[in-house]
């Protein structure tokens, strides 16, 4: 062996022409590797792909002459972003290479933003400056973030956009979860604007809760909320027996009872059986509160809670004085102040008790609580944070019970505990985490939630949003969400818009509801005795729509107060009320409103003015809007609907004035009943 | 994986270092075997059942031509159902499901339930276009036994799209009717086509297509009762309707874009 050594040296470096040959040699194919690892590099084995693909293409001279050889970068100092993607995804802004399946040649879908503004790694993370799929698709030593999964990407969106966008629906469920499922009770979300997400859940405060319902109640629902309601957002703490014991005995002392003589059965109800089920119906409890029907479907509104099981919850005396005013209870109600009399509310408690569930309860038996059991029960509702969300007597309201999760779309993979079998990736850890939370180790408080996948990757989708790149963006990239409104009505008639419970249901100045119509300018709209006629008796205006507007039988006084108010205070800037007539147009302007109404703008696909030929029911029913709206509400209509009600399904047909003013002839003159009286 | 291949490596290692081959080709077989591992390691799953039947035909019961956006979970679950010769549901028998590189199936091997029925949740790919998932099962002869399904996932634009057809078109382009939004369609004397029916829309150019949008039925010949869209919506919510009209059109339209199959 040693001699062999020797012998090759001697071959090699024996005299100093063959050494200083074989040094060069040496010299040369060290020097040449730099250039045969460019020469081979992954990025030029694509860009050959390419040009072999679109060579037998039609479009081959076009695609071509956009093809630029070596390395590309989009490089944005001031987002921090040096991507070199463009070196393989060569045909991204090709928009002839649709028919294209392989990566990397697809064109890019089309978004509203330039590939030159953001660049890729903005949206898709992902190593930008790197030049071989691995290491810019995949996390590496030196590159944490890999490229985001299809299902999460709008959480990019999100990193600039802070309100709900039309194009990202993932998203904008995600944030709304968020809030709805009270998440940021516990986990302070600080959004890069310096505001802090805010829950819209609404907990109950439990100071009276002993007034409401039974311990029983309590335990079962404390292990299982959803075995009560399907929709409850409570989630599961997976409390053992003793722990939920404890914790209904805490709750039961620690309440006290409300003020006055508020809980007392004053009356009887009516004798008719339907009579509860038609009360129901007629005060449109189901746009609010869903109940679970035969066939096992929810049928109803998700802003109040489920009333499938409700008689196994609430005790009878307690309900009668909810539904004699909701307020007295809980100030801050989204629930309506109805005005029923006594007979009434005796006979739709009497229907609601009947919804109950023998076997809700039927496995629950508490022997009376001991001190011993409170005190530790005190310290379970303590330990567990429930005090976040609910307002309980005695118990402050912890600060930073969890994790914040303000940055949490940037956590350092090196930071986090995956579980066996998981990949190793934030997407997958968040989604683990939301899915299965106490499965990442033991004495773990996060209770178990009840989603869906798709909830579970648009709760992810939301979360990844908040990063540090959404921290630290330029603040002139950030498009801020609309701001949120506290507006306030004045005065006695703002008093009753708050015991009705108005901004549950209706918009007015950018606060409230979304269910029914905006109300913001609906006293340049209506005609004052058509606001007094509904407020007594609410009509259908939509025969396609469920929910509808509750009748709550308001005394003639209050009918008076908001219609005034309404009419004075809720005007548009773009209709004057007063410059036109509610009468008097000529039959000429009439007939040819009309026949612009059937011919030129077929309006009758979509409102019924002749309830015996016009079929068509998405618009509101048009056979009485001549005492119904204002002509001049009318007539801006048919000018500019979406300047008077943005987001209007009414399209913008661009009137001339003559049109306009005719079709306002037109529909003016259809006043419903009263004119059929005046044919005859 | 694939583009990443070692099959690139090892075409490309003998041109350049000659001399150096054989050791080359130790380090590619060593790289090969590696990747080999990886990838096994991937595709490792839980493990297949064993079918206790076999049936003879495959068939859908529910779960095809639905629409989602790009990577998310289609809304309903695809359910399969497995037959004998005589056209009899099988219990027990083995399905799997397959498609193209980024759809995932949750399983994608199943057995069939008491009523023969396979029921399988989709998550279609990141590219938005048509995604063609094939079901199968294997007869008494281990004969392969396959059903074919497609799925659309929409892409950004398309999204937008199906939102403002939600908003705007959908109440009557749309004959079905839901609890929470009654369809005006059998309202209307002429009837409008729904946007699924690719025969029709195929045949009407994009151009076309955005002036009926934004002109109305009249700027094509076409009815009045579809009223003009051009002052409600902004020229790109119109391209963003056609791309969805595009993507949900059956037969597909040119405009479609390919269809993403296993390999």
């Amino acid at each position: 062996m040693r001699e062999k050594l020797a012998a090759l040296w001697e071959k090699l470096f024996g005299d100093s022409l063959r050494a200083f040959g074989v040094v060069s040699l040496i010299f040369l194919v060290s020097l040449a590797i730099a250039p045969a690892k460019n020469f081979f590099s992954e990025w030029r084995h694509y860009q050959h792909g390419y040009l072999r693909m679109i060579r037998n293409r039609s479009d081959a001279n076009t695609l071509q002459r956009h093809f630029q050889a070596g390395i590309q970068q989009i490089w944005l100092p001031e987002l921090g972003v040096v991507d070199r993607c463009t070196s393989c995804h060569v045909g991204m802004k090709e928009t002839s290479l649709t028919d294209v399946a392989t990566q990397p040649f697809r064109k890019h879908p089309v978004i509203p933003h330039q590939l030159e503004q953001f660049g890729c790694t903005v949206c898709h993370r992902g190593q930008g400056a790197a030049t071989t799929v691995a290491e810019a698709h995949s996390s590496t030593l030196a590159w944490e973030q890999p490229i985001l999964p299809a299902k999460y990407i709008e959480s990019s969106c999100g990193q600039c956009h802070r309100g709900p966008l039309p194009g990202t629906p993932v998203l904008n469920q995600g944030r709304n979860l968020l809030s709805r499922y009270g998440c940021v009770h516990c986990h302070t979300v600080k959004l890069p604007d310096g505001s802090a997400m805010q829950a819209t859940d609404d907990p109950p405060s439990l100071e009276h809760i002993a007034d409401k319902t039974s311990r029983e109640w309590i335990y079962a629902w404390l292990k299982d909320p959803q075995a009560y309601a399907s929709t409850a957002t409570m989630p599961n703490f997976k409390l053992s027996d003793d722990d939920a014991r404890d914790v209904s005995a805490f709750l039961m002392a620690n309440s006290a009872p409300m003020q006055g003589d508020a809980l007392s059965v004053s009356a009887k109800a009516a004798l008719d059986p339907t009579a509860g089920a038609s009360l129901y119906g007629e005060s449109f409890c189901a746009s609010c509160h869903a109940v679970q029907n035969a066939a096992g479907n929810l049928v109803g509104g998700n802003v109040g809670p489920e009333l499938t099981r409700v008689g196994s919850k609430v005790k009878p005396e307690w309900l009668q004085a909810w539904l004699r005013n909701p307020r007295s209870y809980d100030p801050g109600t989204a629930m309506p102040h109805y005005r029923f009399s006594d007979v009434q509310v005796a006979t739709l408690a009497g229907f609601l008790e009947a919804k109950s569930d023998s076997d809700l309860l039927a496995n629950v038996h508490l022997e009376p609580a001991t001190p011993e059991q409170i005190a530790r029960g005190k310290r379970l509702v303590s330990d567990y944070g429930c005090a976040s969300c609910h307002e309980i007597a005695g118990i402050k309201k912890p600060e930073n019970f969890a994790p914040e999760l303000s940055r949490i779309g940037s956590k350092p993979i090196t930071q986090l505990i995956f579980l066996s079998g998981m990949p190793h990736t934030l997407p997958d850890y968040i989604a683990g985490k939301i899915r299965n939370p106490r499965a990442f180790a033991a004495g773990l408080k996060m209770p178990q939630f009840t989603f869906t996948t798709g909830q579970v990757d648009a709760l992810t989708t939301a979360l990844l949003a908040l990063n540090d790149r959404a921290n630290t963006l330029p603040p002139a990239l950030s498009v801020a969400t609309a701001p949120s409104s506290n507006y306030q009505p004045a005065g006695k008639a703002g008093k009753l818009m708050t015991d009705l419970a108005c901004f549950s249901c209706h918009r007015i100045n950018g606060r409230g509801g979304d269910m029914a119509p905006d109300l913001t300018w609906e006293g340049s709209s209506v005609q004052r005795d058509w606001l007094l006629a509904f407020f007594k008796n609410p009509g259908t205006l939509r025969p396609a729509l469920i929910r509808r507007m509750p009748r709550f039988n308001l005394s003639d006084p209050e009918v008076t107060e908001l219609t005034d108010y309404i009419l004075t205070v809720y005007q548009s800037p773009a209709v004057d009320r007063d410059s036109l007539p509610l009468s008097g147009y000529s039959s000429g302007q009439i007939e040819l409103g009309k026949q612009l109404f059937y011919g030129k703008y077929s309006c009758q696909g979509c409102h019924i003015v002749d309830a015996k030929n016009d079929k068509g029911y998405i618009g509101p029913t048009l056979t009485q809007v001549g005492s119904r709206l204002t002509a001049a509400w009318i007539y801006q209509w048919m000018k500019n609907p979406q300047l008077l009600r943005p987001g209007s399904a009414e399209p913008n047909r661009a009137m001339s004035d003559e049109d306009a003013l005719a079709l306002t002839a037109f529909l003016m003159s259809q006043k419903g009943g009263a004119k059929e009286v005046a044919k005859k | 994986m694939n583009r990443y291949s070692p099959r690139n490596v090892r075409t490309a290692a003998p041109g350049c270092l000659a001399e150096r081959s054989r050791s080359l080709v130790f380090c590619v077989v060593i790289l090969a075997m590696s990747f080999a591992s990886s990838c096994s390691r991937k595709t490792e799953s839980s493990p297949v059942p064993k079918p206790t039947a076999f049936g003879a035909a495959i068939v859908e019961s529910g779960g095809g031509k639905q629409v989602t956006q790009t990577g998310a979970l289609l809304p309903q679950p695809v359910v399969v159902q497995v037959n004998d010769e005589q056209g009899n549901a099988v219990t027990g028998a083995l399905v799997e499901f397959s498609g193209a590189p980024g759809v995932s199936f949750d399983p994608a091997v199943g057995l069939t339930d008491s009523s023969g029925q396979a029921t399988i949740n989709v998550a279609l790919g990141g590219m938005s276009g048509r995604y063609q998932i094939t079901a199968s099962t294997w007869d008494k002869s281990h004969k392969k036994v396959e059903l074919k399904l497609e799925e659309i996932a929409l892409g950004y634009q398309q999204t937008l799209g199906s939102r403002l057809n939600a908003q705007y078109c959908e109440r009557c382009h749309n004959p079905e009717s839901t609890v929470e939004r009654v369809s005006n369609y059998d309202n209307l004397e002429i009837k409008p086509h729904p946007f699924s029916e690719g025969d029709t829309y195929n045949a009407i150019s994009d151009a076309d297509l955005a002036a009926a949008i934004a002109h109305g039925g009249p700027a094509l010949g076409k009815s009045a009762l579809m009223p003009a869209w051009g002052n409600t919506l902004s020229k790109s919510d119109i391209q963003a309707l056609i791309a969805y009209i595009r993507a949900v059109s059956d037969p597909p339209s040119r405009y479609a874009g390919p269809m993403y199959s296993k390999n």
